[in-house]
């Protein structure tokens, strides 16, 4: 059926298929629908997902292959990673509850958090933080004149960017 | 001294407290891994976007040849001043007799006024004149045309010494430094020079061509290097790139560059730089152990051939071997029919008649493009060749040759080649890029040299005895790149390349040991500050709005595409099959669900209005008004192609050419093109075209007419 709002299910299939597949793409340095292990979190992430790092070890443990070669074939991603889109799993953070959460942090409620604060709760909390991914983050969170993350500046600057383009 | 329970809620309120802190913890890193993801995929999402029309742009260069080679199939000069036509756009790249090209590209008559504050060299050159020469171009000077041809001949008489391959030994100067491609942008050079030092007796270059086109400074790269090649000669090694070519500058920029900078003079020395490239020598070897090479290998590659060809003779890489004619007064009847050639005077051995046009089999259908690509490659040489046979062609300096192209060279003492065999080995050099599967395949992409596998380069390493490839010729993010197992590394030096913050610059340092040492940098010091955030924003922005223009150049076939999906003529099809539609149309192999958010900003229900989306691009494009006819679109889309052409109609680059000569041309382009135009069509298109009415149009008015000329120029 034609229209607006016609989409049949298998349609909504075949378009998630045909997004994982190009996202899957864009990471496959040699077109031979292989991808380093190590990019199936950009992957799933850039496709609008949030998964924990423990998260994304379960999922892993489903992609590859049995004699674990480094590489994740197309073949066994698309189908697992199809699921996850139709499922909605791993669910977008919405933006009061990632203001909540700086808030948690935040213990003088003064609207931002130091440097140091940030650095701890990162590395000492959380999952493993890695220094590389500290020192990125600073790099853009931080005001360089208090030294301070004020984090609801920061969450509008991040969000912004933020465009959900997953079929309805 | 509280109760028990008081004691147990503190507790229980801090345990909490972690808790939720750890909680909060894992929430923000969740998000913030998502952010960065994004990024990267954006990342890679440009970069894709830049090498896909980079690479489509090097198609164009294939579908030059096939218009060449088109146009010597099927196109029949009516007259002999269309023959002439013809013929000229072969011609353009005649080399001339040693004392000719002194007598044309002389210098010493011309004088260099006293008002002329640049530098002044005088020959043998002295490290002072390279320090010089440094100091000026930083303050942006010029030096003086007769400083530059001097230069130029000084340099031909010394690398007309040198072999086809240059040896380095890391044993006399500790370290040897490879720089990739250039690519005319003199910060990358100066900011290597700054980091590295200067090339000296106890410093060694090697560099590895590609220093002109695309950047706006070649050509004081190109004195640069040429200057430090005298200074220095045992340590200084300039290896030839596929951009050290007339015909491949003609269309890249340094052509323009030239004639920009020297307006009365650009003629000579473009004229003289054309005959220093082709003594350029092919490649380096490194201790017997490291070949350095612009492009790559083939699995026919063969260093003993490469070593004894005469590499001057291929003045052009792209059109092949230029031959020596030497039936002067050759009787032309017809181009396309056979032809009888009467022996010249001088009695010099030829054939009594000339070959018939070289005809191969049926031409592939032009829808398959890679077949026809391959048969075009083939057969355009050949073409060449007999064409310029039947056309009066001046003397060059190399030795008689009177055969066909196919027919062997005899050498004294060594095996037999023919000149194809010679051209494929320099075209496979210059032009091959690595591929990972296994093989050796044409380079369709280019349009020139191979893919060449891992075994390849296993095959050529092994021959040899060599332990690895250094190459260029592929522009790479981090400025450096490994591939095959580390057997092969790439090195670019011209940072920032498809826009700023878009890629670092580095170059490899080797010490006996032959360890490679890589250092990375980035010649623009506002990409230093910005964050990766903000870096990658602002390449990415001057991605789409390249991807925007190509997409409105082909609003009418978009149009068309899009109808396809739309048979109840709503005005509307869906996002996804906008996405098959684009790519139908454009074919650049890119991830369109993943760009979409930045093409299409708008939707009602899931839909996109296309018309309405094409009118946004339009007028993006600031030519609305030129957007209805499809002539105009396609001129548009191969404006590159049409400069080209122009450039080369263009013999004595003074920017005009005659009504005729455009209308000669438009009808060749169009025949090609099958663009139906009528003669009325053509006339009234040249004269809306030419502005001030002085029956010339200068081609700026032409691309002008439709904005194509960047406003910076």
């Amino acid at each position: 059926m034609m229209g607006r709002a016609g989409i049949c299910k298998d349609g909504v299939i075949a378009e998630i298929e045909k997004k994982i597949t190009e996202a899957f793409e864009v990471f496959d340095r040699d077109g031979n629908e292989n991808v380093d292990v190590r990019e199936i979190g950009s992957i799933v992430r850039s496709l609008g997902c949030f998964p924990t790092e423990a998260e994304l070890h379960e999922l892993l443990a489903k992609v590859e292959e049995e004699e674990p070669t480094g590489y994740v074939h197309l073949e066994k991603f698309l189908p697992v990673m199809t699921k996850i889109l139709l499922d909605r799993s791993y669910r977008p953070i919405p933006e009061d509850v990632l203001l909540h959460a700086f808030e948690a942090l935040d213990e003088k409620k003064s609207g931002y958090i130091t440097k140091e604060e940030l650095v701890k709760h990162m590395t000492e909390e959380g999952e493993p933080f890695t220094e590389e991914e500290m020192e990125e983050m600073l790099s853009s969170a931080l005001d360089p004149e208090t030294n301070a993350v004020h984090y609801r500046d920061y969450i509008s600057m991040m969000i912004v960017d933020e465009t959900d383009d997953l079929p309805q | 001294m509280g109760s028990g329970s008081s004691v147990n809620a503190n507790y229980k309120y801090s345990l909490q407290k972690s808790e939720n802190a750890f909680k909060a913890a894992v929430l923000i890193q969740r998000w913030y891994r998502r952010y960065v993801a994004r990024l990267e995929m954006r990342r890679r999402c440009t970069w894709r976007i830049f090498q896909s029309i980079e690479y489509a742009c090097e198609q164009d260069q294939i579908k030059l040849h096939n218009f060449f080679s088109y146009l010597m199939d099927n196109f029949t000069p009516s007259s002999s001043k269309e023959r002439d036509f013809i013929s000229r756009m072969f011609i353009s790249g005649e080399s001339f007799k040693e004392a000719e090209l002194e007598k044309y590209c002389d210098y010493e008559s011309l004088e260099v006024p006293d008002s002329y504050t640049g530098p002044r060299l005088s020959f043998p050159l002295l490290p002072d004149h390279a320090t010089a020469l440094l100091e000026a171009f930083k303050q942006k000077q010029q030096l003086h045309a007769r400083y530059v041809l001097n230069l130029l001949h000084e340099t031909r008489k010394h690398l007309k010494q040198l072999p086809n391959i240059s040896h380095v030994s890391t044993c006399y100067s500790e370290e040897v430094t490879v720089c990739g491609d250039l690519h005319g942008q003199l910060d990358d050079l100066f900011l290597i020079f700054y980091k590295n030092g200067l090339p000296s007796p106890s410093k060694s270059y090697v560099f590895n061509g590609d220093f002109v086109d695309r950047g706006k400074q070649s050509l004081e790269i190109l004195i640069i290097l040429f200057t430090f090649l005298l200074i220095y000669p045992k340590e200084v090694h300039l290896n030839r790139g596929n951009h050290e070519d007339h015909m491949v500058n003609l269309r890249y920029g340094f052509t323009k560059e030239v004639m920009q900078k020297y307006k009365l003079h650009g003629k000579k020395i473009l004229k003289m730089i054309q005959n220093v490239f082709c003594w350029l020598p092919l490649a380096t070897m490194i201790d017997q152990k490291v070949l350095v090479i612009h492009g790559g290998v083939s699995d026919t590659t063969d260093l003993d051939m490469l070593e004894k060809i005469q590499r001057n003779k291929f003045i052009s890489v792209l059109r092949g071997k230029k031959r020596k004619e030497s039936n002067r007064n050759v009787e032309v009847k017809e181009i396309n029919g056979e032809s009888q050639a009467e022996p010249d005077s001088a009695g010099n051995e030829t054939m009594s008649s000339l070959p018939s046009q070289p005809r191969p089999a049926q031409a592939p259908s032009m829808t398959n493009r890679v077949e026809f690509s391959r048969w075009v490659r083939q057969t355009v040489q050949e073409q060449i060749e007999w064409c310029r046979k039947l056309v009066d062609i001046s003397d060059s300096e190399e030795e008689e040759l009177t055969c066909s192209s196919l027919v062997s060279l005899t050498d004294l003492d060594g095996p037999c080649w023919t000149r194809q065999e010679e051209w494929k080995q320099i075209l496979d050099i210059l032009w091959s890029d690595p591929m990972p599967q296994e093989g050796c395949r044409e380079n369709t992409v280019r349009g020139g040299g191979c893919y060449f596998g891992p075994d390849v380069t296993g095959n050529i390493l092994e021959k040899y005895n060599l332990q690895f490839l250094i190459r260029s010729h592929e522009c790479k993010q981090e400025g450096y790149e490994f591939c095959h197992n580390r057997k092969v590394l790439t090195i670019f030096s011209a940072s920032n390349y498809y826009e700023i913050g878009s890629n670092r610059g580095a170059y490899v340092k080797l010490g006996p040991d032959l360890v490679p040492h890589f250092v990375q940098y980035q010649a623009n010091k506002t990409a230093h500050t910005l964050t990766m955030t903000q870096r990658i924003s602002r390449v990415e922005e001057s991605a789409f709005r390249a991807l925007r223009e190509k997409l409105f150049a082909h609003t009418s076939a978009l149009i068309s595409a899009f109808k396809l999906y739309d048979k109840d003529n709503t005005g509307k099809i869906t996002l996804s099959n906008w996405a098959t539609a684009v790519e139908s149309v454009l074919r650049l192999g890119l991830p369109w669900r993943m760009l979409r958010p930045q093409l299409v900003r708008s939707t009602a229900d899931g839909m996109l209005e296309y018309k309405s989306w094409l009118d946004d691009l339009a007028m993006e494009q600031r030519s609305q008004e030129h957007i209805q006819s499809s002539l105009l679109e396609v001129i548009y889309r191969n404006r590159s192609n049409l400069e080209t052409i122009f450039r080369i109609i263009d013999r004595d680059h003074s920017g005009l050419i005659s009504f005729e000569e455009f209308h000669q041309t438009w009808k060749l382009f169009s025949s090609h093109m099958n663009i139906e135009l009528t003669d009325d069509g053509i006339n009234d298109l040249v004269r809306s075209i030419d502005f001030n009415k002085d029956g010339n149009i200068d081609f700026n008015e032409f691309l002008e007419a439709f904005r194509l000329v960047k406003q910076s120029q």
